[in-house]
This record gives structure tokens, sequence and C-alpha cells, in this order.
């Protein structure tokens, strides 16, 4: 039996409030699944729980009551063959093992699970499109779209869910679905106070902009009170990456295609990982390297404000895989809904402003993060090839790193391997 | 697919994208993700959906015809046929 506590959800986040629960007692819950959600200053946070096992006990309901991170959510038995798998950093709790979850090829990955629980569909009834037979979360919003046409009557389970008149009305205008929440009362009746409290994150964009700048704030004050930032930079030739990604797109439906800026994390991920005195934490007792490149990726919200979740093991997926993850990430960031291992674990990030039209960026590091890689737009610029003039299209490179940790030998060995890999995006 | 059909859709799929974008104040002849604050994958995914609108494949050479509002409203009007 163990106490599933609230996560540390980032350096600049201690406390959250407990939205809603995706598991009752009794229910098994799977190493990865997502069994909460929070509200944080960045949004509504997914929760995911490390073990396998049972639910034994909810601890907490949902409310507006603000919990610190460490506090006990929820009892569950664990089973025995999982304890090993459990979080080595005390430090960040929520930060997931090295080991990824196994899963069979035909399973579908948890977030595409939780999405269709979040929609209402049932896994089973859906014909998977995918690799192997595989769900994949065209085949879940195609089911969810079918089965929400107009004028359908509502499926058994939605009559099933006990709710205020008031709350389903609520609940449709705010696209909240009742299933998955979990009443104050104590007769489990959902009144509109509840699917508010869910609800919120859809309600109220300024108050959430504003909450996103302090965290900002704090952060960014932090980092450039505590750490000794040194800079570098370089011109990196994109000429064959660009006409290798190019001809790869032009064999791919749309729906399939890469972006360049996915070539840049794959690049710098693999680099980082021959350099991994940059990719970590510095902590207390000083500087944590993690041996996973956990790929932090800054994106912005149009709404104003940013966040740079991670894309796990981002040096160990394909191309396509990395598309998929970032194209997940960037739609779930601007829903305002992470998961707390991608808010709380980035081992190093990126940011990529050349979409906005500059042609150097000079990050400021993430704390507890060590370094953080910019890049700027692909301009084209005169470059020799050969003793000879020839225009190419080229990206400005920068590095900031740590100087606690690292010096700028050490960055240097970062850009030089991030330029070898980018000439080579064939082996990416 | 005449003009106003095609300006419609475009618009419709960009709604989902970039909701707080008033399509009365967008001037249709100027760079889009400039105009909008799209980045790159804004753009690919507002591309995509007007592929799953029209069941059109997009190519990789016709990408450079989105551009701009007209440049996209051209490409459609020339390539989808509303029976």
């Amino acid at each position: 039996m163990i106490d599933f506590v609230l996560p540390s959800l980032g350096a600049d986040m201690d406390e959250a409030m407990l939205v809603t629960w995706l598991v009752e007692p009794g229910d098994h819950v799977e190493y990865g699944q997502i069994i909460a959600e929070v509200e944080t200053d960045k949004g509504i946070i997914e929760i995911e729980c490390w073990h396998n096992g049972v639910v034994d006990e909810l601890l907490r309901r949902p409310g507006p009551d603000k919990l610190a991170v460490g506090t006990p959510l929820a009892r569950i038995s664990v089973e025995e063959m999982e304890t090993a798998h459990e979080p080595s950093e005390p430090r960040l709790p929520s930060a997931p093992p090295d080991h990824r979850p196994r899963r069979s090829p035909t399973q579908s990955p948890p977030p595409i699970r939780h999405l269709a629980h979040s929609l209402g569909v049932d896994m089973d009834k859906v014909a998977g499109t995918g690799a192997n037979g595989s769900v994949t979360r065209e085949d879940v919003q195609r089911a969810a779209r079918k089965s929400a046409s107009p004028g359908e009557e509502r499926s058994p389970e939605e009559v099933r869910v006990k709710a205020s008149p008031l709350a389903r009305a609520r609940a449709r205008e705010l696209g909240v679905n009742l299933q998955s929440m979990t009443a104050s009362r104590v007769d489990g009746l959902i009144v509109e106070a509840d699917v508010e409290s869910v609800g919120v994150a859809a309600i109220e964009p300024e108050d959430k902009v504003a909450a996103m700048r302090k965290a900002i704030t704090r952060s960014m004050s932090r980092s450039k009170r505590e750490i000794p930032h040194y800079y570098l930079a370089t011109r990196i030739d994109m000429d064959r990456a660009l006409t290798w990604l190019e001809d790869v797109n032009s064999e791919l439906p749309i729906t399939k295609r890469v972006l360049p800026a996915v070539l840049l994390l794959k690049a710098t991920a693999r680099a980082v990982s021959e350099v991994p005195d940059l990719n970590g934490h510095w902590l207390d007792e000083g500087f944590r390297p993690s041996k996973p490149v956990h790929l932090g990726v800054a994106i912005s919200l149009r709404e104003g404000g940013l966040v740079a979740p991670a894309i796990h093991d981002a040096d160990t997926l394909e191309l396509d895989e990395l598309m998929e993850h970032l194209r997940d990430l960037v739609t779930r960031a601007r829903a305002w809904r992470l998961r707390g291992s991608e808010m709380s674990d980035p081992t190093i990030t990126v940011t990529n402003l050349g979409d906005r039209g500059v042609d150097t960026a000079f990050p400021v590091i993430i704390p507890p993060q060590v370094a953080m890689v910019g890049f700027g737009k692909v301009i084209e610029e005169v470059v020799a090839v050969d003793g000879k003039p020839e225009v190419h299209p080229v990206v400005h490179a920068t590095l900031a790193a740590d100087h606690r940790v690292t010096d700028g030998h050490t960055g240097g060995l970062f850009l030089t391997a991030l330029d070898r890999l980018l000439q080579r995006p064939e082996d990416l | 697919m005449n003009r106003e059909q095609a300006r419609d859709l475009i618009f419709d799929v960009l709604a989902d994208i970039a909701p707080e974008v008033d399509r009365d104040d967008v001037d249709d002849s100027l760079d889009l993700t400039e105009q909008l604050d799209l980045d790159s994958m804004d753009y690919l995914t507002w591309m995509i959906a007007i592929s799953e609108k029209t069941g059109l494949d997009i190519p990789q050479r016709d990408v450079s015809r989105f551009l701009t509002i007209d440049g996209a409203i051209g490409y459609l009007m020339d390539k989808v046929v509303i029976r």
C-alpha cells in the first residue's frame, strides 16, 4: 500500500487544486495512467500514476483548496512486481523512471486511451487504423463525432450519471464530460458547481494568463538571479537537411509530413545525449545528470504566456513519432491541458523562435535545468562551399548554459555535435 | 467551389486554430503566418484541416500556394468541385 501524493509540477509550482478524479476506489490502475486532474498557474495538469495496482481509497475530494506538493491524495495497493519501477528521484516525484511502459504494439498509448475516456468513447469498440491495428487519435475523434451526432439518444452510460439539470446544461456549454467527474456532494449527485470547477479552464482566460505571467516571472527571476549563464552561437548550414526533408515530405500525405523544427529537436536531443553534462537538473546538492533526454519545447500560447512541457525520451523517437508528439503537445498546451510529468521533468529545453521571424534567440535557462537551446528562423545566407560562395539556407543556433556545471568547451562540443548531426539528416 | 465558399471554409477551419481572428479584418493578399501570428505547426494544422474538409491531399509542391488567403482561395477554386 502506498500513498499517491501530489507530484511536483515543476520548479516554480508548489501547490495545486484537485479538479477531478478519473478513477474510483476499486479501479485497477496501470503504469502511466492519468488518474486525476489538478489546476495550477499553468492550467489544468493531468496527473499520472507510476504504479500498477488498485485504488484503495481517495483521500481528497475535488475542491478549491490549494494542496501542497507531497500531499497524499489517494492510497494505492501496489502490485509487488512493479515496485522496482518507482521513480528514483525524490526531488521530482512525478518524473517517470527511465523504463518506458511496456505495451504490446496493438495497444494504444495512454494519451489515446485518455482521450477516449474523456470523450466517452469505448476503446474496445473502435476499429483501429494505426500501425498493427492500434487505435489512433483520429479513430477516437471519429468515434466521438459519430456518437455525438445530433438527434441521437444518450448512451446508457451517460444516462447513469447522476447530475442536476443545471449541471448537465452547463456541462454541454463548457464541453465537460460528466462521466469523468466526481461529485462533491455525499449523495454523488453532480451539481453545477462541480461542472464549473472542471470547466473553469475554459471560462476565464484573462485570469489564467495573469497567473501564468506570475509563474513565468518567478521562474525567470530565479534563473537570472541564480544561474550564471554563458552563451555560445553557431551557424548551421541547413541545405542538406531541408533538401532531404523536402524529398521525404513530397512522398507523404499532408497528415504525415514532418516540419523542419522536428529535425532541429531530434538533432538537439541526440547531441545532448552525447554531451550529458548539459542534460539534467541543478538541485541543492549540485548537478544531477539525467540519462534520458526529456526535451522541453517552448510553446507560446495565443492568449499570451508560454509553457515548456517535455517530450519524453526524445533522442530515441523516430522523426514521425517526434512530429506526432509535438503536434499532440502543442494542441494540449493551447487547450491548457498538460500532464504532470511533462511539466516537471524536462531535462533541457529548446526554443524555436524562428517561426516568429527572429534570426537568433538568446534563451534564459528554466531552473532547475542547466541549459537551453535556441533556434532562429531558417534564412538564406552566403556560405563558402569548396572555396566558392553559394547561397544556402542556414539556421543560427544558440546555447545558453549554466557555468556552475559546464564551461564553454562543453557547450562548444554540443554545438559541434548538433551541426554534424544536421548534416546527416537521414540518420536522425 | 466559388470564392465565397472557399473563403468561408478557410476561415471556418482557421477559427479552431486562431479563435480570436476576425475574418473581416484579414487582408487576403498578405502573408498569412505573419499577419495572424501562426507558427509552422499552426500553419500545417490549418492545411491539414482544409485537406480533411475538402478531401484534397495537398501535395508538398503546392504548399506555397497557401501563403496567403488569396492563394488558398484560388487553389480551392481550382481544385474543389462541388457536386
